[in-house]
């Protein structure tokens, strides 16, 4: 049996490349709202490594959750990629810095 | 009694506050109608309340506690005696008369119903102060006065040098309401009352006492008190050096010369030491420095109105130097003789103002007298009312200036008080300048050759009737009044209840058993009569057969006529002496503290600082979005980091 130990080293290498592709990548939106994904896809490997470490179903009920939240959001997230590049004719992000003061 | 005395003060400031809230939806008739009925109520209501105190009847009752502080209550009340009950009756008189003639004087002002309602509350405020039973209401009453007094002076408020006057006025009267209010805290730390009847009832107990003003110097309580109860009049009454503002009060709607400057505010200091007589007749040191201040006024400032030459400020002077008169009388501690001249002088200044009014109208608002000449066929009415009050000025016998006046300084002649005796003097001497100033405003005006150009000539007529209606009203006491009041005030004990008599010698004593008749005819017996004529004859000289005469001489004296001009200079070393000071202080805390504290550091610093964080932080924000994640993500790992350290 694979120990849970491998389960979490296993999520935090996710979760640590999905957060460095959110720093490092300036080129693509798509590839931002995929790193999102892969963050909340990390999340759950640790519900459900410590659902099955814990005999507790309820990990991996939020598992359920957490799916659909990132479905819809990942639904906005294109529908707004998509009025973006209708207006801009670009998704590249560092053309996107029109937040700034 | 006390409900008619609050229903005299109340009439006229209902009518003020209507008119005065909401008379713009009122309009000009109703504005008017109202004002003159409230005023006319009072002068009703007053000569009701004057026959019945004539048949006896007294009034002294508090009708309000206002507050109780330290035991001490402060209270409006009234006093109805015969000495309030007739001033009264001239303040409503007067008052009622000046309210039918704006309607005619103001007819073509824009902002003619805010001075209806302005004259209105003035009234209320003498009235207030004239009934007072108490000190405290009278100070009300005195700078309720005072303020509609400066309120009109710089009534026509686009003009520069009217706003300037009404600051001057309200600024010199500043400084006789110091003294004022000061020897009100005087009256009421030595005797813990302010209600007359108790402050006179412990009076003769203060007399002896002293008190320390430091350096070892002691001083009579009563004499300081008096004195400093005596600034206050001097700056109401504008005697010297506190008469400067009165010549510039001119710059304010004549009728309101003729109410307020000359017939009844100004009168308030006259009134004040006639009110306190029983405790001047225990100070005899204020009684001379009263008298010598009003005897120097009365000179002084007569010789003024011998060069001036703007209609309304010979009549200014005038009213100077007869406030001077009516202090010396009251300096004589001749108290009823002060009030008597405070009487006739109130009718027939009031028509000598009017009447100046109505040329100053027929003249199309030219007050200069180098261009009047030859008004009376023009102006009939106007120039009988004016004759009238000349006459009275200048004490022709028969008319009430005559009485009053010629009583007055025959009792200076024979008071004991220090002091008299130069005072008589110069009274005398000013009887001879007040006949030469008046006569050479009448010959100026009303006799000699027109020197008006063409366009006024051809468009003089004499004034409507709402004007010349009260020239007559005031022009039958200041014939009438003298012989009515001569004996019952004088000689009488009209004023036994309300003015105290000398404890030495009494100056009046000599009229206890003269007639007005009597006196009348024993009028080529006294030098004043010789000295008016005087006066007459240099006026008939210079300035109807000989006009060229009075510049020549004017010319001959030189540097002593150009110091009359300015007044003997009292302007400028006010200016330079307490003025400039002033403006350098103002200066300095309007560029130092306004402009670099407040504005400079609290105001604009505030802004300036924030927007100078702003500049640095809106730096951080560049818009780029994996920017923000970092520094997200960078401060949820220091935040971890600090809390696994720290727990």
């Amino acid at each position: 049996m694979i120990p849970l130990n491998d389960y979490l080293i296993l999520g935090a290498i996710l979760f640590a490349l999905a957060v460095m592709g959110l720093f490092i990548n300036r080129k693509n939106l798509v590839v931002l709202l995929m790193c999102v994904e892969l963050i909340l896809l990390a999340v759950n490997i640790n519900f459900v490594a410590f659902s099955r470490y814990l005999m507790n179903r309820e990990g991996q009920i939020f598992v359920f959750f957490v799916l659909t939240v990132a479905a819809a959001e990942s639904a906005i997230g294109l529908a707004l990629l998509v009025v973006v590049f209708r207006h801009r004719q670009s998704i590249n992000v560092q053309d996107l810095d029109q937040l700034k003061g | 009694m006390a409900s008619l005395a609050l229903w005299i003060i109340l009439a006229p400031l209902m009518a003020a506050l209507v008119t005065g809230l909401a008379g713009s939806h009122l309009g000009r008739r109703l504005t008017h109608m109202l004002t003159i009925a409230g005023v006319a109520v009072s002068c009703v209501l007053s000569f009701w309340v004057l026959l019945r105190v004539l048949g006896g009847a007294r009034l002294d009752a508090p009708v309000y506690t206002w507050m109780v502080s330290g035991g001490i209550p402060f209270q409006i009340g009234f006093l109805v005696d015969p000495l309030s009950a007739l001033l009264a009756l001239v303040v409503t008189f007067v008052s009622l008369a000046v309210h039918i003639y704006s309607i005619g004087y103001m007819a073509d002002d824009p902002g003619d119903i805010r001075f209806f309602s302005y004259i209105s509350l003035f009234t209320f405020a003498m009235l207030l102060l004239v009934l007072a039973n108490n000190f405290l209401q009278l100070f009300i009453g005195w700078e309720g006065v005072g303020l509609v007094s400066y309120l009109l002076i710089g009534f026509w408020f686009e003009k520069p040098t009217a706003t300037a006057a009404a600051l001057k006025a309200f600024l010199v009267n500043r400084i006789g309401d110091l003294g004022f209010i000061l020897g009100i805290a005087m009256v009421l730390h030595y005797t813990g009352s302010l209600a007359y009847a108790a402050v006179f009832a412990r009076v003769p107990d203060l007399v002896g006492t002293t008190v320390n003003l430091g350096f070892g110097w002691h001083v009579q309580v009563l004499t300081l008190m008096g004195l400093l109860l005596f600034v206050g009049a001097m700056g109401k009454s504008a005697q010297i050096p506190l008469h400067v503002w009165l010549p510039d009060s001119m710059e304010g709607p004549t009728p309101i010369s003729a109410l307020i400057h000359a017939a009844t505010m100004v009168t308030a200091g006259v009134y004040l030491v006639a009110r306190l007589s029983p405790l001047y007749i225990h100070a005899p040191v204020a009684l001379s420095v009263i008298l010598v201040i009003g005897s120097l006024t009365a000179f002084f400032m007569g010789i003024l109105g011998v060069v001036a030459t703007d209609i309304k400020r010979v009549i200014a002077y005038s009213t100077l130097s007869q406030l001077g008169y009516m202090m010396a009388g009251l300096g004589a501690s001749a108290f009823a003789a002060g009030i008597f001249h405070l009487v006739t002088h109130a009718f027939f200044k009031a028509l000598l103002f009017l009447a100046a009014g109505s040329v100053i109208l027929a003249m199309h608002h030219e007050q200069d007298m180098r261009k009047m000449g030859g008004l009376r066929k023009y102006l009939p009415v106007t120039y009988a009312t004016f004759l009238v009050g000349a006459l009275a000025l200048v004490a022709f016998p028969g008319f009430s200036g005559y009485f009053s006046k010629d009583a007055l300084i025959d009792a200076v002649g024979q008071s004991p008080i220090a002091g008299a005796a130069f005072a008589y003097v110069l009274l005398l001497l000013s009887v001879f300048v007040t006949a030469l100033y008046t006569f050479r405003m009448l010959f100026m005006v009303f006799h000699g050759t027109e020197r008006m150009d063409a366009h006024t000539r051809e468009h003089l007529h004499e004034s409507p009737w709402v004007v010349t209606l009260p020239l007559v009203m005031l022009a039958v006491p200041a014939l009438a009044v003298g012989w009515i009041l001569f004996h019952p005030l004088l000689g009488g004990s009209f004023f036994a209840s309300s003015l105290a008599t000398p404890l030495g010698v009494n100056p009046l004593a000599r009229f206890a058993h003269l007639t007005a008749w009597h006196f009348f005819l024993s009028a080529w017996d006294a030098p004043t009569f010789y000295l008016m004529l005087a006066g007459l004859g240099v006026a008939v000289y210079g300035y109807l057969w000989r006009p060229e005469w009075p510049a020549r001489v004017a010319a001959g004296a030189g540097p002593l006529y150009r110091m009359l001009l300015q007044g003997y200079g009292f302007d400028a070393l006010y200016l330079r002496l307490g003025a400039a000071g002033s403006v350098l202080l103002g200066r300095g805390l309007w560029k130092w503290g306004d402009e670099r504290v407040i504005d400079g550091m609290a105001v604009n610093g505030t802004a300036s600082r924030i927007g100078w964080l702003g500049s640095l932080v809106r730096k951080l924000q560049t818009g780029f979005l994996y920017q923000y994640a970092f520094t997200m993500v960078s401060a949820l790992v220091v935040l971890v980091f600090w809390a696994l350290v720290r727990y």
